[in-house]
């Protein structure tokens, strides 16, 4: 089972897309060019600092607002490993699974991490943060199965036999 | 020796007898007109001096009309600073009321007046016999600081138009011929005079639009005589002239040009000099991505029925994205009394609130890379209505109307 | 055993029951794309190896966001919009007739018992016509204009039950803040809101449409309300037996019954900067506007401009305050104008726009600074959505929206 350890970074409740990646940014042709202005307008540095590997742990309703798939993908695009959140909204959740950025509910890890601190993940089993376990509840099949060919587009074009 | 319009007006704003071309004079303003092109700048230049003052508050008139509404926070920034200063000063302000040279002619100007505008096309102020000339911020903040300002008396190319224009070809036609004629620099510093019996015929839409583009041709200003025309414009807006000058018989010009309205072709400004003008015959075919009809040139009632008429009982190509935006509030309402909002809307037109729109670049309606507008606007520099790799055409109302119908540049009588 | 509204119609689309938590894959009957989308849409598309679009008659595309162009770059996703359908042979165009969300059932597209999707979270809105309908992402919209199929899990149903007559300053606007507020902005994730009660019966479809476009704000898959004369009239239609039962079932199992007296609604407001955070305009009515912006898929309706108009007829807005109006549609627009309300708007001293998406989407149509206060009708308040991050968006009704404006400080009638 892969296993990985990464740097939190610590958010609250109910971060929207909105803040995730602001409209006037949505009409960027790549998504490289929006990475900046992630999060921009609740920490505007944050897009900076983030490192490749690290894990953003938040509250309740991650991702609520609009369905644009930007925000995913940015949070993707800049090396966040995956996002560990109380819960997250519906939109988001398929989004992100689409694209491969995984996604793992936890009730507890939130109130208890701090910014700044390590924590290590194993898929589809647990968190470890100072020395005491978060159980992680697996995914259904279906998504595992989009997941495991690597996002919806390798998955469509596997369907219409095409290779990566 | 004799006075022309420019010279009389800058004789009595300078408490002259007389004055003549090339003399520098210190006048007194009768009107300061700024917007939100640049009053931010000013607001910032003003609290930086070591004494701010206001001369007299009651000249100033302030006037949003570039980005409304607002499109970035950048611009919501500079409105703010612009309306907490109009506010916290006192100054006559308006945001959302038009365009501000047409709501400089609605509610402020009259003949005889001398007006400076932080903004090149104030020179439209001449169509009521008023001295307009755009200025930039450090001489406007001057003005404002000390109520007066010197001016270089400028010499006078005078008009005297003849004759009647034929259907189908308007104000607009004319004046881009004149630019076409004597190039974009061919008035520069020069007052552009316009009279003679032909004058009687153009309504004051038309005045308006001729003197507007004036500053196109390198103008300090633009005049006409103030006849019955302009008399009862002022009239129905509630207003009296300070003074209507007329030239005097032996006024001293630079040089006279007679030109026979009825000679006058529709014309199109091509990319990117609004004096690259040909018969509109030679641009048909061009593929339109965008029309536009607004502007302080031509964004009013009269623009708008020209246009309403042509679109009435026809459909705007769907490939076209026809902007329709009155000059100010009072033509919106009017439009909207006379159905011809309900035409444009109803025809697949883009029908906005009054502002500047695509004339300026900015807040909506700009076009991208590789698009053509063929425009009612003032100007069709490169880069001007958007993207710095697009083409932008300048016409009449009519013709702008009929090529947003036909997808491509055309004139009415050819739909 | 009975069934709620969404159970019945994806067990009619997939052809057997279904119960919440089954994962079934359904036949779209429309999907939704909008300009903005476009871009990516089309290369997802052409990425997984599509050619053609599974139905073209079922393809809507809607430029609304980024019309008219307020930034260069806004007409590229124009042109994309514009040369996919050309190319795909859909007919389905708007170029500029409206928001995309108005126009799905305003121009006889979606109808009672559809399943919907498009690529934008309010998409929920066409619920009010008793449609599933919800958003998704672009990825999962190319998959659908390659398949004409998605999966989704059956969401289970909080049933939201409304009697008695509301005040006359309340419109569906408070009502709908008041439930989110109740539900918080995650109380209904994953779930359909079903609406019902005399109370809803008696709301037109549009003031219906804007209770089932917020849906989402408390997180939902969708909102339903049951078909009835009023829909059937709005969509043009008679309704078939299949449509004439979309109503939850008296047995029908609901994971959650909330049951309001519609007597005790009050005018409220969603104050900075969460949609759920609902407060009666009693408790902020000092609190001074710089801006007023009614319009947007959740308020930008005839109703909801006349409603404005009730308030504003023969009077003047406040000095400095900005009030700009943005109908929904061209429709809308038309309709405000033959009925001589836009004419009461502009004398009140509105700004009225081309219909489009305008500041309820950020771009531009009022776009606000550091410190400045906007009464919205739209449906977000969410941080930075409206200008920078310390600009206040307060979301209320037209009519709050209305008096507000005149009054230059929140206060409802």
């Amino acid at each position: 089972m892969e296993k990985f350890t990464g740097k939190v970074w610590v958010m609250g409740d109910d971060i929207d897309t909105d803040i995730i990646l602001p409209t006037e940014y949505l009409v960027f042709k790549t998504i490289e060019e929006m990475k900046p202005y992630a999060f921009s307008p609740l920490r505007e540095d944050i897009a900076k600092e983030l490192k490749s590997g690290d894990i953003i742990v938040a509250g309740n309703n991650f991702g609520c607002g609009s369905s644009r798939e930007q925000a995913p993908e940015v949070v993707k695009a800049l090396g966040v490993k995956c996002v560990i959140a109380k819960s997250f909204a519906r939109i988001f959740f398929r989004n992100a699974i689409n694209n491969g950025l995984l996604l793992i509910e936890n009730a507890d890890l939130a109130d208890d991490v701090k910014e700044g601190d390590e924590i290590t993940v194993t898929i589809n089993d647990k968190i470890e943060y100072n020395n005491k376990e978060y159980p992680i509840v697996s995914l259904p099949e279906n998504l595992m199965e989009i997941l495991d060919a690597g996002g919806l587009v390798k998955a469509m074009r596997k369907r219409n036999g095409l290779s990566d | 020796m004799g006075m022309t319009i420019a010279e009389k007006i800058i004789a009595r704003a300078s408490g002259n007898e007389v004055v003549k071309a090339n003399d520098i004079c210190t006048v007194e303003l009768d009107l300061l007109m700024s917007n939100d092109g640049t009053s931010h700048i000013t607001v910032d230049k003003y609290n930086a001096l070591k004494h701010p003052h206001i001369a007299d508050v009651s000249k100033l008139v302030w006037i949003v009309d570039h980005n409304l509404p607002s499109d970035s926070v950048k611009t919501a920034d500079s409105h703010k600073k612009m309306r907490d200063f109009a506010r916290e000063n006192g100054i006559t302000y308006y945001e959302g009321e038009g365009v501000c040279h047409q709501v400089m002619l609605e509610k402020h100007v009259r003949p005889g007046q001398l007006i400076f505008g932080a903004d090149s096309h104030t020179c439209a102020y001449g169509a009521l016999g008023a001295f307009g000339t755009g200025v930039g911020n450090t001489d406007y903040l001057y003005a404002m600081v000390t109520g007066t300002s010197w001016v270089l008396v400028p010499e006078t190319l005078r008009f005297n138009l003849k004759g009647k224009l034929p259907e189908g070809v308007y104000a607009r036609d004319l004046i881009l011929t004149i630019i076409g004629q004597i190039s974009a620099n061919g008035a520069n510093y020069k007052a552009m005079e316009f009279g003679g019996e032909g004058l009687n015929s153009i309504d004051m839409a038309g005045r308006i639009s001729i003197c507007n583009l004036c500053v196109e041709a390198g103008a300090k200003t633009a005049l006409m005589e103030v006849d019955d025309v302009a008399l009862s414009y002022l009239k129905e807006h509630g207003r009296e002239p300070v003074e209507c000058f007329s030239p005097d018989p032996d006024a001293v010009y630079a040089q006279v040009y007679d030109i026979d309205l009825s000679t006058i072709k529709p014309i199109v400004a091509k990319p990117h000099f609004v004096d690259s003008v040909v018969p509109a015959e030679e641009a048909f075919g061009t593929h339109i991505d965008e029309a536009f009809l607004g502007s302080c040139n031509n964004g009013r009632i009269e623009d708008l029925r020209i246009g309403a008429e042509i679109l009435k009982g026809r459909k705007v190509c769907p490939d076209v994205r026809f902007l329709v935006v009155p000059a100010s509030r009072d033509v919106y309402k009017q439009a909207m009394k006379e159905g011809l909002l309900e035409i444009f809307m109803e025809a697949g037109a883009i029908v906005m609130n009054p502002n500047c729109s695509v004339c300026w670049g900015a807040c909506q309606g700009v076009i991208g890379e590789g698009e053509t507008l063929i425009s009612t606007g003032t100007r069709n520099f490169k880069g001007r209505c958007g993207h710095r790799e697009s083409f932008v055409y300048l016409a009449s109302a009519a013709t702008v109307t009929a090529s947003a119908i036909k997808g491509e540049i055309t004139t009415a009588d050819k739909l | 055993m009975g069934h709620t509204i969404i159970e019945k119609i994806i067990a009619h689309n997939v052809g057997h029951e279904v119960k919440p938590g089954d994962i079934v894959t359904v036949d779209v009957d429309y999907v939704m794309l909008d300009d903005i989308m476009m871009p990516f849409i089309v290369s997802k598309f052409k990425e997984m190896g599509f050619r053609k679009v599974w139905d073209p008659n079922k393809t809507v595309i809607i430029c609304d966001h980024l019309v008219p162009a307020s930034q260069v770059d806004d007409t590229r996703a124009y042109h994309i919009s514009c040369d996919f359908a050309k190319e795909q042979g859909i007919a389905n165009l708007h170029r500029s007739d409206g928001i995309c969300h108005q126009l799905m059932t305003e121009a006889g597209y979606v109808k009672p018992g559809h399943v919907v999707f498009g690529t934008d979270s309010h998409t929920t809105t066409y619920g009010c016509v008793g449609a599933f309908s919800s958003g998704i992402g672009y990825t999962e919209m190319a998959s659908i204009l390659g398949t004409g199929q998605l999966w989704m899990r059956v969401p289970s149903t909080i049933r939201v039950n409304i009697t008695g007559k509301l005040p006359s300053n309340v419109m569906s606007k408070d009502v709908i803040l008041k439930i989110i507020g109740d539900l918080t902005a995650a109380g209904a994730t994953y779930k359909s809101l079903e609406f019902t009660g005399d109370t809803v019966e008696n709301m037109s479809v549009s003031s219906r449409m804007t209770m089932t476009n917020m849906a989402i704000e408390a997180g939902a898959k969708c909102g339903l309300f049951a078909p009835d004369e009023k829909t059937a009239e709005y969509c043009c239609i008679e309704l078939d037996d299949f449509q004439k039962s979309l109503k939850g079932d008296d047995d029908a199992v609901y994971e959650q019954v909330l049951n309001y007296r519609a007597e005790d609604f009050v005018p409220v407001a969603a104050v900075p900067s969460n949609v759920d955070h609902c407060v009666p305009i009693s408790e902020i009515d000092n609190v001074k506007v710089d801006q007023v912006f009614l319009g947007s898929c959740t308020n930008g309706r005839l109703e909801d401009l006349m409603a404005a108009a009730e308030v504003l007829k023969g009077k003047k807005i406040a000095p400095f305050v900005r009030f700009i109006v943005t109908p929904a549609s061209r429709k809308v627009y038309t309709e405000a104008l033959k009925n001589g309300t836009l004419d009461i708007l502009l004398d009140a001293g509105a700004d009225i726009t081309h219909p489009s998406c305008g500041l309820c989407c950020g771009r531009t149509g009022g776009i606000l600074t550091d410190g400045e206060v906007v009464v919205a009708t739209n449906n977000r308040n969410f941080l930075g959505r409206m200008g920078t991050n310390k600009v206040n968006i307060y979301l209320a009704s037209p009519k709050t929206a209305a008096m507000s404006a005149l009054k230059g400080c929140i206060c409802s009638t």
